[in-house]
């Protein structure tokens, strides 16, 4: 056991636990934010995509040992009234269907267009594919990030 | 206008107000604030006061309405669809609405399953009533105050008028009063008309949840002092406990106990939702789900191969065979039941003479592997069970039947058992087998603990009820003019048939058999997003279009053709589908694919399924990119009645399609020794972003047919327009699923 300092959403939060937990189960069980999603476990699906900095990563392979004092951002601290580009182009678009995975696209996404505001279809499909969406809402994921991008650019 | 007799009856409508505590509708549990609970009040005004009117609604004194939703939410939107029922027959503003999960309780809500694509079509009518009933209460409670006769009454959008006095008011006024109303023996139901709600799209209730992560779904469900358990089953289908050594673990960090425990016992009669053939696990229980995991590994527990029993089940026996399986040896088997003759289901004329003399004959064979559900969200369950109660909370398909399971298990009363509903991350039939539900409760129960159960990808993958392999042999018999003179189906699995002997084309061919076949086998397998019609229907429609090319025809046309004859002059009386609705969704999808017009480099593949009470017919368009085939566009038609919510449906259309192109063409499940060869989404190929068709067109057919279901009818049907769109694109027929890695046919 070891105690950590993360910089989460803003916030300090603190936890003591085994240095190898993945970030995944410090935010699900030790720090109850439960936004981020078990999906596989290796790196497979991207349900559980966070940021780390300004970059997306799946925090299922993130030892907690390894964040230091990097920004890590999750769905609950995407922005602080659920109004960020992408979350206003999901509920536009209305995405989902179980939802279960949403979370993790809408991190993927708004990491995306973070680097390259205005991606081409290809980058999108391209960046998104490691995001499994099993109920298929592939086609409205990728009209509601161009959605995002003209929001974001006309802003 | 439509005079409706309220036959739900009045127990049903169980009136109390929020002054006794609204019974049991209020609070019970978290997750009950629903249509964005904070965004609600932040748009919508939380009254003082609640008034029950039945138990699918109540009113506030301010005008707010909270509907329940009675069904389990797993995707397919009905959290949406059904409360928009009930507020259209209330009368009531949308925007005025609340939407609430609702409890567990057979006494007011029917068939409270997600499951056959059956909500809307079950449901429409006591949704309805549920609406109308309490808008005649409201009316009744202001005739009373106005002293004016009820029938002078009219609403709008949460607001009530009599014309004569020019009295006016608004619902929440009317409601304290309603509650006292007797409730009617009639009611009337709008004219389709006069919708104002059904019929418009309305987003998902629970999306501005989704898209701040709030904790909705039965893995998100966290309480005080509650404990994380694992469970370890057999690494084989055939497979049974032997023994374990728990020293080692117990000792590791964060671990509390473990175990092994009887799920089901010998003398336990299963239903058929406690489908399984792991009756005996071994547990791991302790403070935190990475701890869990981390000592599952280091179990060393011992398996050995059983003996072939007999599972009781709630009026059959069922035969578990031993053995260890292997895929190959299933496609053998598969492949030699379907060169036998087997079981005839049905036989129109005399198919066999027909093929005796026939100019000409062609044979086909099609087969799938099995698959795993792979719901986004692993099977979980929260339990906390003393010896007097059972609360369980999770995803579950089938809550009404896992409360008996429970029950029975536990030997508690049905009344001591609470199962509460939450969001689930996808179901395609898996949680409706709920063997989860009841080792949750059975852990919680030893461990004295409220505690949470929850899978691993590899446990959720491995441990599957898996939608079983199939293989269907067709043949159809020509005469020198290359007219149709015979059609023969003969279809099985493992261990169960895909056939469905009276759908089309029986009804359209003089000469019709069918057979069945099955082969045991001791996998537990189950029903799937569109049972049977999963392949069945990629199978059939594939072979079509290679009828219609045999016969020179254009694949529509040969198929409306014989809907045309299905129509005037139907073979054989069994027909479970209606040729005119057929006939409309290839209509109208020829013409808004622009069927008749080519374009270059285009290929396109059509389809055409009945299931689920609905009608679907879809052309899908396939361009060559680098020697691979990418999916352009998919068109859809679908005749599914009156269409609740527009682009809710659209978009559970547009999931189906996607769906079946991406397990035609790259899923599935094998087997070596009984063990399933893929545990995670490394190996078990789901389709990605850039697989899924560039665009999706999908088109209703206007009726005022009462609505039927949209979950899995879109589904079965696209997997034979792949199949066909490869055929124009590569010159090769496919029939092995999945298309990308098809395994060659011996013979």
């Amino acid at each position: 056991m070891a105690t950590y300092n993360l910089n989460i959403n803003g916030k300090t939060a603190q936890v003591d636990v085994d240095p190898a937990t993945p970030l995944l189960w410090v935010l699900r069980d030790h720090l109850k934010l439960v936004g981020t999603k078990y999906g596989c476990g290796i790196a497979q699906c991207g349900a559980c995509t966070v940021h780390i900095g300004d970059g997306a990563v799946r925090s299922c392979q993130i030892p907690v040992s390894s964040v230091g004092e990097q920004n890590i951002t999750t769905i609950e601290g995407l922005s602080e009234h659920g109004d960020h580009p992408v979350q206003q182009a999901w509920m536009e678009v209305d995405v989902y269907q179980c939802g279960y995975c949403q979370a993790g696209q809408i991190m993927q996404a708004s990491a995306l267009l973070k680097h390259n505001p205005n991606p081409s279809d290809e980058e999108i499909e391209a960046t998104m594919s490691g995001n499994i969406c099993r109920c298929g809402t592939y086609t409205r994921i990728r009209k509601a990030i161009r959605l995002a991008a003209d929001k974001s650019q006309n802003s | 206008m439509t005079l409706i007799r309220t036959k739900i009856g009045r127990r049903s409508f169980i009136r109390s107000s929020a002054l006794a505590g609204g019974g049991l509708m209020l609070g019970f549990s978290w997750f009950a604030s629903c249509k964005n609970a904070e965004e609600a009040e932040a748009v919508l005004q939380m009254p003082d006061e609640w008034f029950e009117i039945n138990g699918f609604l109540k009113i506030g004194n301010n005008g707010v309405v909270t509907i329940m939703s009675p069904n389990p939410e797993i995707g397919q939107n009905v959290k949406t669809s059904m409360p928009m029922i009930v507020a259209e027959e209330l009368d009531v503003d949308w925007n005025n609405v609340i939407v609430e999960q609702a409890p567990l309780n057979t006494d007011i809500f029917t068939r409270q399953l997600a499951g056959g694509s059956q909500s809307i079509r079950q449901g429409w009518q006591s949704l309805r009533m549920a609406g109308a009933t309490a808008r005649q209460m409201i009316i009744g409670a202001a005739a009373q105050a106005w002293g004016v006769p009820a029938e002078e009454i009219t609403t709008n959008a949460g607001q009530i008028k009599h014309e004569g006095s020019g009295k006016t008011a608004g619902y929440g006024e009317m409601a304290a009063a309603a509650v006292n109303i007797e409730v009617p023996e009639e009611v009337k139901l709008k004219e389709i008309s006069e919708f104002k709600i059904i019929g418009t799209s309305r987003k998902n209730v629970d999306g501005p949840k989704i898209v701040t992560g709030q904790p909705l779904y039965g893995l998100d469900y966290q309480e005080e002092g509650m404990l994380i358990a694992m469970i370890e089953h057999p690494p084989a289908f055939g497979m049974k406990l032997k023994s374990f050594d728990e020293e080692g673990v117990k000792a590791m960090p964060g671990i509390k106990d473990v175990f092994s425990i009887e799920v089901y016992p010998d003398d336990y009669t299963k239903l058929w939702a406690d489908a399984t053939v792991f009756d005996e696990l071994v547990v791991v229980v302790g403070a935190s789900t990475w701890e869990v995991m981390n000592a599952k590994k280091a179990l060393k527990a011992q398996w050995e191969p059983f003996e072939e029993y007999k599972d009781a089940y709630d009026g059959r026996e069922q035969i578990v065979p031993a053995g260890l399986e292997n895929t190959s040896e299933h496609y053998n088997k598969l492949e030699t039941m379907g060169a036998k003759l087997a079981k005839v289901v049905r036989r129109d004329g005399d198919p066999e003479a027909a093929f005796k003399n026939a100019a000409r004959v062609i044979e086909r064979r099609y087969s799938c592997p099995f698959l795993a559900h792979n719901t986004m969200e692993p099977m979980n369950f929260f339990a906390h069970v003393t010896d007097e109660e059972a609360k369980l909370i999770g995803p579950i398909q089938t809550p009404e039947y896992m409360e008996k399971s429970v029950s029975a298990r536990l030997g508690l009363p049905l009344e001591k058992i609470d199962i509460q509903m939450t969001r689930q991350g996808g179901g395609f039939g898996r949680r409706l087998y709920g063997h989860f539900l009841v080792e949750a409760a059975v852990i919680s129960k030893k461990m004295n603990a409220p505690v949470k159960l929850v899978y691993s990808r590899e446990d959720d993958m491995t441990y599957g009820v898996y939608r079983p392999s199939y293989l269907a042999t067709y043949r159809a018999a020509f005469d020198e003019n290359n007219n149709l003179t015979a059609f023969h189906v003969r279809a099985g699995g493992i261990p169960e048939s895909p056939l469905f002997a009276n759908r089309f084309p029986a009804g359209a061919v003089d000469n019709y058999l069918a057979e069945s076949w099955e082969v045991g086998s001791n996998i537990s397998i189950g029903a799937f997003r569109a049972p049977r019609s999963n392949f069945i229907a990629g199978a059939e429609q594939s072979f079509l279009d290679e009828v219609a090319e045999e016969m020179g025809k254009d694949p529509i046309d040969l198929r409306l053709e014989w809907l045309a004859k299905a129509e005037k002059s139907p073979v054989g009386e069994e027909n479970d589908y209606d040729a005119a609705r057929y006939a409309g969704v290839l209509q109208l999808v020829k013409d808004k694919a622009n069927w008749s017009t080519e374009q270059p480099g285009v290929h396109r593949g059509v389809s055409a399924y009945y299931c689920h009470n609905s009608y679907v017919a879809q052309v899908l368009d396939m361009t060559m990119e680098g020697g691979k085939p990418v999916v352009d566009k998919v068109t859809c038609a679908i005749d599914c009645g009156i269409v609740v919510n527009p682009d809710a449906a659209v978009n559970m259309a547009e999931g189906g399609i996607v769906d079946g192109i991406g397990h035609a063409m790259y899923s599935g499940m094998t087997f070596k020794e009984g063990e399933p060869q893929q545990s995670n989404f490394d190996r078990y190929r789901l389709i990605r972003n850039s697989e899924a068709p560039k665009a999706i067109d999908v088109h209703f057919v206007e009726n005022e047919i009462d609505p039927t279901g949209l979950g899995e009818p879109p589904f079965p049907p696209i997997m034979g327009a792949v199949a066909n769109a490869l055929y124009r694109a590569t010159g090769k027929r496919h029939y092995h699923q999945p298309f990308v890695q098809e395994r060659s046919l011996k013979g």
